[in-house]
């Protein structure tokens, strides 16, 4: 009988050896006569386990991890003959970081083999698409208004209200465009759904499309990613073979296709407007808001243009009905959010859970403190615009108004996590840095404000004029924080002026060397 | 079925040639708003954007030549000229800085002896910042030449130089 076992290929697990257990695996296999069928699955998300290797049983899913390439001879003999191995973890499923999540979204992450449609149907895909084409357009409206969701990608914006836009507005054309430009630093949410459930995104936006009575989607994704559209696009090419994209899709009256395209390493490209440019073959320069994309999006057309967390959410959304999904959260954010846990952590990786999670169960309990083993001192939420939360606000809870009344903003969902050997100095000067160098140039305050930003910050780090110089920023944030057309300039405020608030002590020279100097 | 993934990692480019850059230009520039498309394409063939592709993308696209090169200088990726045998790129944004990345960005560049964004004399390997890969949850993290590089250590991190050396 052939074992059946399941190796990532997700990038996560590949870059920490995954490629080469799986190959590892197929050879020792060989050379025994062990007859073994491995499935590359995307990740489950506990990277730290990563690559992780499952066995089929009758039973479920058995995990172990984390294998090596010099542990595949002894976990082989241990699998053989059913005996127990050091790195056996027991069902993957009682994992408790694993059973602890809501997996709405990224149920079948890590689960099935992301280039097969029938592994995908069979896991429960296509039910949200079949249940859309019965309801017609209006009713999907009401479903997904009567669901909760807002944006995914950060702003928070009622996805069934945008859509009713487009819906609504009468043109020959409109497009659906997936916002996969996820360069957020501490996120990877949108990577682990392209290269572990890309038809789940192919769903949605054949769902978004119905809805708002587009025929073409387009996945803007980005160049870092090439697993990811190696993925995408292999998922297009099966999903066009079984039906489900192209002309009549399902069997129905609808028309729908999709492209991916990639974009070219600039940051400012995950802005909508700025995406819809790049799309459109121009720099990425952010457009004035009126008019709406909704109104006039790409190439001039009504578009619908969303991220992909939001429209990866649409499917279940479709399947188990509106309120199934909106009995998840808190307040006005309702459902699952994939919260990404990154940087200096014990257990980093893909959380998905109901909003109303506290910052701190996120970072002390479920991420475990850092693996530094140094106590955790400031924590950036949101990606490079998200402000820096120190331990005093752990209790801020996972929701959209509760960070925006701290400061803060959730963004795309990434906690990035810092020991106490972080110098918040050097932080807000990064995010000055980077604003300057990813700005699309097109508004004077996010454009000659990071610059003058870096260069301030570095006056105050050399100690020139402290406390002026800290009220130049401040006025300087003030001003690219109202400024600004787009989030870049506006929101980059946020981590430098959470980092002087949170952390005055690494601005302000201590007393007595302040006293030397004068 | 098994499927074991083998990416390819060998990054070899033709030499600037008009008649090859013409073809490629023809094949990509049908698609609606195709200028990304065709300077990646162009990218892939030869390494770089070639200046002498820009006129040829511009009458291809119907565009000016200054919107194209306006394109081609507005975005990280596009390169003016070839790179280095090897690209070794190590990721600078947060949460790699939270790992421990910015001594392993400084130590990379002094074994080189080259900063970042450079390439070594000896032309052998370009060392680039990336600004994430995504691979957050396992920083610091690093690619070279395509190939993924996670939990990067001094040990592991002079492996890879060494590598990108040979």
């Amino acid at each position: 009988m052939s074992m059946r076992l399941f190796v990532s290929r997700d990038a996560g697990a590949i870059a920490v050896g995954a490629d080469e257990v799986a190959i590892a695996l197929q050879q020792a296999a060989a050379k025994r006569g062990v007859a073994i069928e491995i499935v590359r699955t995307g990740s489950r998300g506990l990277y730290w386990l990563e690559p992780l290797v499952e066995i089929a049983t009758p039973q479920g899913r058995i995990a172990f991890g984390p294998v090596t390439e010099a542990d595949v001879p002894s976990l082989l003999d241990a699998l053989a003959s059913n005996t127990p191995h050091l790195l056996r973890l027991g069902a993957t499923d009682e994992i408790p970081w694993l059973k602890r999540q809501t997996r709405l979204t990224f149920a079948r992450c890590g689960v099935i083999d992301p280039r097969s449609l029938d592994d995908y149907r069979a896991h429960g895909g296509y039910k949200g698409l079949e249940r859309a084409l019965s309801l017609g357009s209006d009713a999907i409206l009401n479903e997904v208004t009567a669901s909760g969701l807002r944006g995914r990608g950060g702003a928070g914006f009622p996805t069934g209200i945008k859509w009713k836009t487009v819906a609504q507005a009468k043109a020959d054309r409109k497009f659906i465009v997936c916002n996969a430009d996820e360069g957020d630093s501490g996120t990877f949410a949108d990577r682990m759904i392209m290269e572990g459930d890309p038809f789940l995104v192919i769903e949605g936006m054949t769902i978004a499309g119905i809805t708002v009575g587009a025929t073409k989607g387009y996945i803007y994704t980005r160049s870092e990613y090439p697993h990811a559209v190696e993925a995408m696009k292999a998922a297009i090419v099966a999903a066009r073979r079984g039906g489900y994209l192209g002309s009549k899709i399902g069997g129905s009256t609808y028309d729908f296709d999709l492209e991916v395209r990639v974009g070219a390493g600039a940051y400012v490209c995950g802005e909508e407007t700025s995406l819809l440019e790049s799309l459109e073959g121009r720099r990425g320069i952010v457009r004035a808001k009126p008019p709406l994309p909704a109104h006039h999006g790409l190439f001039g057309k009504p578009t619908a243009i969303n991220n992909i967390l939001s429209l990866a959410a649409i499917p279940f959304i479709l399947a188990e009905g509106a309120k199934a999904y909106a009995e998840y959260g808190m307040g006005r954010s309702r459902g699952t959010m994939p919260i990404q846990l990154a940087g200096n952590l014990r257990y980093g990786g893909l959380f998905e859970t109901a909003f109303g999670v506290t910052l701190g169960e996120l970072v002390d309990d479920i991420g475990g403190g850092t693996f530094t083993g140094r106590p955790v001192r400031a924590v950036q939420v949101g990606g490079p615009l998200g402000a820096y939360f120190p331990r005093a606000l752990f209790d801020t809870p996972f929701d959209y108004e509760a960070f925006t009344a701290r400061d803060g903003l959730i963004g795309h969902g990434g906690i990035v996590v810092f020991d106490d050997s972080v110098d918040m100095r050097k932080q807000a000067r990064f995010a000055m840095e980077f604003c300057a160098i990813e700005s699309c140039g097109k508004c004077t305050p996010c454009r000659i404000g990071s610059t003058r930003g870096v260069e301030t910050i570095e006056k105050i780090i050399r100690g020139e004029r402290v406390s002026e110089n800290l009220a130049l920023v401040e006025d300087l944030c003030n001003t690219m924080k109202f400024g600004s057309l787009c989030a870049l300039g506006g929101f980059t405020p946020y981590p430098v002026l959470s980092a002087l608030r949170h952390f005055r002590e690494d601005f302000v020279p201590a007393p007595t060397t302040l006293q030397a100097a004068e | 079925m098994t499927t074991v993934y083998e990416p390819s990692h060998e990054t070899s480019h033709e030499p600037w040639d008009e008649t090859r850059g013409a073809e490629i230009i023809a094949e990509h520039s049908k698609q609606e708003g195709a200028t990304l498309v065709v300077l990646h394409a162009l990218q892939e063939a030869f390494g770089y954007v070639p200046e002498a592709a820009i006129p040829m993308v511009a009458q291809a696209l119907n565009l000016s030549r200054a919107e194209v090169h306006g394109v081609v200088t507005f975005y990280h990726d596009f390169r003016h000229k070839p790179a280095g045998r090897h690209v070794l790129k190590l990721c600078r944004a947060e949460a790699c800085q939270a790992a421990g990345g910015d001594a392993l960005a400084a130590r990379a560049e002094a074994k080189l002896g080259v900063p970042l964004g450079n390439t070594t004399a000896d032309d052998r390997v370009t060392l680039e910042p990336i600004y994430c890969l995504g691979l957050c949850a396992t920083a610091p993290s690093a690619m070279l030449d395509g190939r993924l590089v996670g939990r990067l250590d001094e040990k592991r991190l002079d492996a890879l130089v060494a590598e990108a050396q040979r």
